[in-house]
């Protein structure tokens, strides 16, 4: 309980240098081939929005089907920033990650705004709407592009860096979750009735949950940009969204754990099997259905459960010691 | 003494039909009242108009003196008014601890950036959240299952869950709506000496809605009976449970 | 003088323009409030049975050769049965599941579809001749398509039929019953299931038409012809009130000419644009719809 130094965190760090240590010494040693390494970047910039998306869907209980409209509209604030600012790197990426974040944070709110009214099956159409409207005003504004795209983008990407990210966006969120205003956002997901009798103010955290995980998306966009040097708006279309959504899906709303590992494999699966490539979208569509009809099914629950009751008791008899 | 709740000419219509009319009541600093009435009588509508979730379409009520008319739940809550559901309403897939410290969320102010960051505020708060929680968790007896899923007590003790919750956010008033439904006759009993030592142990004013006319006899000091959304009788237990108007209401002619 | 006539005259071939558009958004979105209503379920797979409807079409008058007549009703048949089906693997598993559970569902089997047409047909589009063979009607200056009259015309039957069907018979009024309270109806003897299962099948058949209907104005289908139709009708559904019938028609029909005009007038790359922009605006200050009522949560 008491500060940082805990067993879990120790470990956690460990673990974190372990596999950047783990990173650096393939690539020093050249074990990485170049499709492989080109494969970096994409899973830590999918981690960071398949993390930032859970917070909405598995911590919050709304669906977003718009994440790639915030991802999109942090890309490109961050991306005009670094063509047009003359400045180092070492300033000009943090600068434009910021400044991504931010500007998808603001649209958070304005998302998030219709949000207070609506019910579930209307906000995820809202999203839809906002994701759908980015995309055809990016398609359409000369001065980003249009259509063919937006380029000469520094490619300022590197696995470290989106190493480094990824891991502040998930302890961030992590941290978030077990703090009082994740306990208020889970609350209002489990019964916003309840949650409002107990003096949560419900407004302030659906858009703060909104607005968070906007900002998050947005720095991933602006990662995104930075790594292929070039941004058109058709990749952050409907598609992405429902991608970042698998994810979520996959590794368990709610977990976060669930979601870098369901992260990484969507990321890697795909370019490891090639012959999959064909089957990709009807594999996502198979997921979402499957996972959806598994965790309603009251036969899997007692299954899942049985397995999971040994670690329930061996939590309560650590209860039971403790206690003494 | 003095008076906590005063409600005068409190009412409301749905589409014609008054689900409450002209509700009135005077409930002292500290006391234990009872709202009784048979089904559909307009008990947890009661409820409603004083939590926020309806408003009012005639009358007034106050809380220590202040009006609270026309305010939200939201508002209602922070002035200090706390309820119980009849229909369990638990943060089921959050830890039964959790579910004390959301209603413990206005006790600690710790920043957005603190709690994602861990600034030593956090560590403050939560510790002292943690201690709070236990103290109420022990009220009740379960800071063992702490780490249990709400949804995974027995449902006795989620009742007793939702209490130890509306307690948390440190009301003046406590509305208990039927919190011995689905009890056994000895878990009943268990749960009104808690309620009687939460009356005592934290100083608070309660009201509670039963169905049982004999259960609230025995530890409410006061009782009012609604029936058709109106007050039919009002008083000590002991006289208005041998009214004829009341014997009527409940067992028919 | 006559640049005005002009410009009138433009102006009416876009309304019709936009009333045939409508008439089909129309029959989606009442697949949509339908299914919203008796469910409280937006099954969002709904727009992917216009795109089956269109395919079966295609295989039927290129591949069998039949009459159209006969390839419209073979589709409508495919299109209901394929409705019933998802229903009864997806959707009535997940009866008691969150909302949450059930939308990412539908998702799923909408993509389902999506991918499946993908693998068996191929990204390509195919070229479908025109089912509709009614030459063009002149009134005055003004032509009025064969397609669009034929659309029109075609969404009024069924539209009324409809309303006779839920308001007349013992079905439409199981329907209306379990939309109304799903536990009362079944005390009352009301056979829930097939109740949710002919609103399947009906909504189905009817897009299978708006897919018919879709596919002779624009002459080509994809894997994804569906997913803008479809999730332009939910607006349109959304717009009028869903849930309610005449609601739908309505949205629908406002849909059509708002995506007309604006394609017309303002730009044809930010017709989709405006069209969210509608229902965002429409969300924000009605939430409800046009015609749409209030539900509020038993507490």
């Amino acid at each position: 309980m008491n500060k940082i130094l805990t067993k879990k965190n120790i470990a956690a760090l460990l673990l974190i240098v372990a596999i950047y240590a783990v990173l650096l010494t393939c690539d020093s040693m050249g074990l990485f081939n170049r499709q492989t390494k080109a494969l970096l970047v994409p899973i830590g910039i999918n981690i960071m929005l398949a993390v930032s998306l859970n917070l909405m869907v598995g911590f919050l209980g709304e669906l977003s089907l718009g994440h790639a409209g915030f991802m999109s509209v942090g890309a490109y604030a961050g991306c005009i920033f670094t063509i047009h600012a003359e400045m180092p790197m070492w300033l000009e990426l943090p600068l434009a990650m910021l400044l991504g974040g931010v500007v998808a944070g603001v649209f958070g709110l304005l998302i998030g705004i219709p949000a207070l009214r609506l019910r579930g099956d209307y906000l995820a159409i809202v999203t839809l709407a906002f994701g759908e409207i980015i995309r055809a005003v990016l398609n359409n504004v000369s001065l980003v592009g249009g259509a063919g795209g937006l380029n000469g983008i520094p490619k300022y990407s590197n696995y470290t860096i989106v190493y480094v990210m990824a891991v502040i966006t998930i302890i961030i969120i992590a941290n978030l979750v077990k703090s009082r205003h994740g306990r208020a956002i889970c609350s209002i997901r489990d019964n916003i009735i309840a949650s409002e009798a107990m003096g949560i103010p419900v407004v302030k955290y659906k858009l703060m949950a909104f607005i968070v995980a906007a900002f998050f998306a947005g720095i991933a966009g602006v990662l995104y940009g930075h790594n292929l040097g070039i941004l058109k708006p058709s990749t952050f279309d409907f598609n992405k969204s429902i991608e970042i959504l698998v994810m979520v899906v996959m590794g368990g709303m709610g977990s976060l754990p669930g979601s870098i590992i369901a992260a990484f494999l969507i990321t890697v699966l795909p370019e490891a099997l090639r012959s999959l490539q064909d089957y990709r979208m009807l594999i996502y569509a198979v997921v979402l259905i499957a996972m959806m009809l598994l965790n309603n099914n009251a036969r899997f629950n007692e299954f899942k459960q049985r397995i999971f009751s040994k670690k329930a008791t061996r939590q309560g008899a650590n209860l039971t010691k403790e206690g003494k | 003494m003095s008076t906590m709740l005063e409600v005068k000419n409190l009412g409301i219509s749905f589409g014609g039909l008054r689900a409450v009319d002209g509700f009135n009541v005077n409930i002292e600093k500290g006391q234990l009242y009872g709202l009784i009435g048979p089904n559909g009588a307009g008990k947890t509508t009661v409820f409603n108009l004083l939590t926020g979730v309806y408003q009012p379409t005639m009358g007034t009520f106050s809380l220590d003196g202040e009006n609270l008319t026309g305010k939200n739940t939201l508002e209602i809550s922070h002035k200090g008014i706390a309820r119980t559901f009849q229909n369990i309403r638990l943060f089921s897939k959050m830890t039964v601890l959790d579910n004390v410290k959301v209603g413990l969320h206005n006790k600690v102010k710790y920043s957005l950036a603190s709690g994602m960051l861990r600034l030593p505020s956090y560590f403050k708060d939560e510790k002292f959240l943690n201690e709070r929680a236990k103290e109420l968790l022990d009220v009740f007896g379960l800071y063992g299952e702490r780490e249990y899923l709400a949804s995974n007590l027995p449902y006795g003790k989620q009742r007793k869950l939702e209490i130890a919750r509306a307690l948390a956010t440190g009301p003046k008033l406590l509305l208990l709506d039927e919190p011995a439904a689905g009890m056994n006759p000895n878990e009943t009993a268990e749960l009104m000496d808690t309620i009687h030592f939460v009356r005592d142990e934290f100083d608070m004013t309660i009201l509670l809605i039963e169905h049982d006319m004999k259960l609230v006899g025995g530890i409410c000091e006061e009782i009012t009976v609604l029936n058709f959304g109106q007050v039919l009788a009002q008083g000590k237990p002991a006289d208005v449970l041998n009214d004829p108007k009341v014997v009527v209401a409940y067992l028919g002619e | 003088m006559k640049i005005n006539e002009v410009v009138s005259l433009e102006f009416l071939a876009q309304m019709i323009n936009g009333l045939s558009l409508g008439s089909i958004y129309a029959l989606i979105a009442l697949g949509y409030t339908m299914v919203y209503g008796i469910c409280k379920m937006l099954n969002f797979a709904h727009g992917d049975v216009i795109m089956v409807g269109a395919y079966m079409l295609s295989v039927a008058m290129g591949m069998l050769g039949l009459p159209p007549v006969l390839a419209i009703l073979l589709s409508m048949v495919v299109c209901a049965c394929l409705g019933v089906t998802i229903e009864r693997i997806a959707y009535k598993p997940l009866r008691n599941a969150s909302p949450l559970a059930v939308l990412i569902t539908a998702i799923g089997v909408s993509y389902f579809l999506q991918s499946s047409a993908l693998l068996i047909f191929g990204s390509t589009q195919r070229k479908v001749e025109s089912a509709i063979n009614v030459s063009s009607v002149q009134l005055g200056e003004l032509t009025i398509g064969g397609n669009a009259l034929v659309t029109l015309l075609l969404t009024i039957v069924l539209m009324t039929g409809l309303t006779w069907f839920i308001n007349h018979t013992m079905t439409g009024k199981a329907m209306l019953a379990v939309s109304e309270d799903k536990g009362a109806a079944q005390l009352m003897g009301v056979n829930v299931n097939r109740t949710i299962a002919t609103t399947f099948l009906i909504g189905s058949a009817l897009a299978a038409v708006a897919g018919v209907l879709f596919i002779s104005s624009y002459g080509f289908v994809g894997p994804y012809t569906g997913a803008m139709p479809g999730i332009k009708a939910f607006v349109a559904a959304v717009l009028g009130g869903i849930g309610s019938v005449p609601g739908a028609m309505l949205g629908g029909i406002l849909l059509g000419l708002i995506e007309s005009l604006s394609k017309a007038y303002i730009s044809t790359q930010l017709a989709d644009a405006i069209v969210f922009g509608v229902l965002i605006v429409v969300l924000l200050v009605k939430p409800t719809g046009l015609l749409g009522k209030k539900r509020t949560e038993k507490v």
